[in-house]
């Protein structure tokens, strides 16, 4: 099996649903793949001789998925203005979806309303693009005010599975490197925009980056505890550009799955 | 008779110059000493006051490491070493430690666990996996974020880390539940792992360094 969740009785049904799961993410990487022992390039029909040109444009980056976070009963962080991260985010996800836009980037959003997706839904949305990373949308309930932090996941263990599979458990254990490059190039941005931000992106065990099978980071902004709402909103246009500008930054070093040189 | 009156006035003040100048430097040091250990005394005070887990006098006063917020913008854990009697049983002086944690620092703005939460059960596993169960406040108490979130689970791992070798990894339950995240941001499914430079010197200064834990999954 490969999930190893023996203790925990309560966990047989997760395990099965994410059973499922690795099927999924190991499908959609199989497919993204060339076929085994025929070059890319190789083929003679009509279809074949048009792949090239189409794989190097599959194999860039041209979507980002914006996610943001909670949602519907979900209120996330709550301000004591009755300030709610879940209505805030939208609002964000709105000026960063402008920006990538702006920049040429097709954005899909997890969600657009008022409606709470769970974490694997919002994963499986990622999961099924080719040439896509993956941005979840945060306000803190802490911090310095006017501040932002991109977060990566923190190491997972090796996926190790022969047959090519990613545990759903882990898919983003194969990305790591490319989140943190990532990362690194959005807080950078935000650093510029934001003073006091830090200067390089911070590890945590962030739940939704956890199953997401693409370069994915979590950007949180400081915080709905504001006195004035307006404060926080004048941030959205900033925190969408600095996205926009660190997506751009990142799209050299973007590997797609399967692509040469691929990590997974 | 005048002159010579003058003579010893003047030397006197001049004396009493020099010794203020080499006596109040000294004077300001020993006040902030007591001041310090005024403050200690207070922490020790209040951690008998307020401590949950009974602590046996008997026990060895040693001094233990707690890590709390470095202050209250700075999303920076710092230890702060506290004199506590702490049994040598892992088990029990997990517990003597997070409830001390849970008790938070003198300065409520630098606490990393909310006031309210309960630690219900401790116990190690064989392979040193250590389960802490906490109540159901852990959870919706807590200020909702990656950051808060993350110096929580992180002052829970680096205070055992620093006081209970035995303790490998971290698994942490509420109510006796696995959940799926801490308050909708940290992954709970999964074990915190200890760093295995400080098993071997626990007594090692442990520089603050924000989200260096590892999660695996069970």
């Amino acid at each position: 099996m490969l999930l190893g969740v023996g203790k925990f009785e309560h966990l047989r049904l997760r395990s099965i649903l994410r059973a499922a799961g690795v099927a999924l993410v190991g499908a959609a990487i199989a497919m993204a793949m060339p076929q085994s022992g025929a070059p890319a390039n190789a083929g003679s029909s009509l279809g074949q001789q048009t792949q090239p040109d189409a794989q190097i444009s599959q194999n860039a980056l041209r979507i980002v998925v914006l996610d943001p976070a909670h949602g519907g009963t979900d209120l996330g962080a709550r301000g004591t203005g009755g300030l709610h991260e879940s209505d805030i985010v939208l609002d964000f996800a709105g000026e960063t979806r402008r920006a990538l836009e702006q920049q040429g980037f097709q954005v899909l959003q997890t969600r657009q309303g008022n409606d709470n997706p769970s974490f694997d839904d919002r994963s499986a949305m990622a999961n099924a693009q080719r040439g896509a990373v993956f941005v979840t949308l945060h306000i803190a309930s802490t911090g310095i005010q006017g501040t932002a932090r991109v977060y990566v996941n923190s190491d997972l263990p090796p996926v190790t599975n022969a047959n090519g599979l990613i545990p759903w458990d882990r898919a983003q254990a194969p990305f790591l490197g490319l989140s943190r490059k990532f990362g690194d190039l959005v807080q950078g941005m935000l650093a510029q925009q934001f003073k006091g931000s830090p200067d390089t992106a911070q590890t945590s065990s962030v739940r939704q980056l956890r199953t997401t099978a693409v370069p994915a980071i979590a950007v949180e902004i400081s915080s709905v505890t504001v006195s004035d709402r307006a404060d926080l909103e004048r941030m959205a246009v900033g925190v969408g550009e600095a996205i926009a500008r660190g997506t751009m930054a990142f799209r050299p070093f973007y590997v797609a799955p399967g692509a040469p040189g691929a990590l997974p | 008779m005048n002159g010579r009156w003058k003579f010893w006035l003047s030397g006197l003040l001049v004396f009493a110059v020099i010794a203020a100048v080499i006596y109040v430097p000294i004077l300001r040091k020993r006040m902030k000493r007591a001041a310090r250990l005024q403050q200690q005394s207070e922490e020790q005070a209040r951690r008998e006051l307020i401590q949950p887990v009974p602590m046996n006098p008997g026990d060895p006063r040693v001094k233990a490491k707690l890590f709390w917020l470095s202050d209250a913008d700075n999303s920076v854990l710092a230890p702060v070493v506290v004199e506590l009697p702490l049994s040598g049983d892992p088990v029990l002086r997990a517990k003597q430690v997070l409830n001390t944690l849970l008790a938070g620092p003198v300065d409520a703005e630098l606490r990393t666990l909310p006031p309210d939460a309960v630690l219900l059960a401790f116990y190690i596993l064989p392979d040193g996996t250590g389960i802490a169960d906490f109540s159901e406040a852990l959870a919706t108490s807590i200020p909702s974020g990656i950051a808060s979130e993350e110096l929580a689970v992180d002052s829970m791992v680096r205070t055992l880390e620093a006081n209970v070798p035995q303790v490998r990894r971290l698994k942490i339950l509420i109510h006796g539940q696995e959940v799926e995240t801490l308050a909708g941001h940290v992954d709970l499914t999964g074990t915190f792992e200890m760093n295995t430079a400080t098993l071997v010197a626990p007594a090692t200064p442990l520089t603050p360094q924000s989200g260096a834990v590892k999660l695996t999954q069970p």
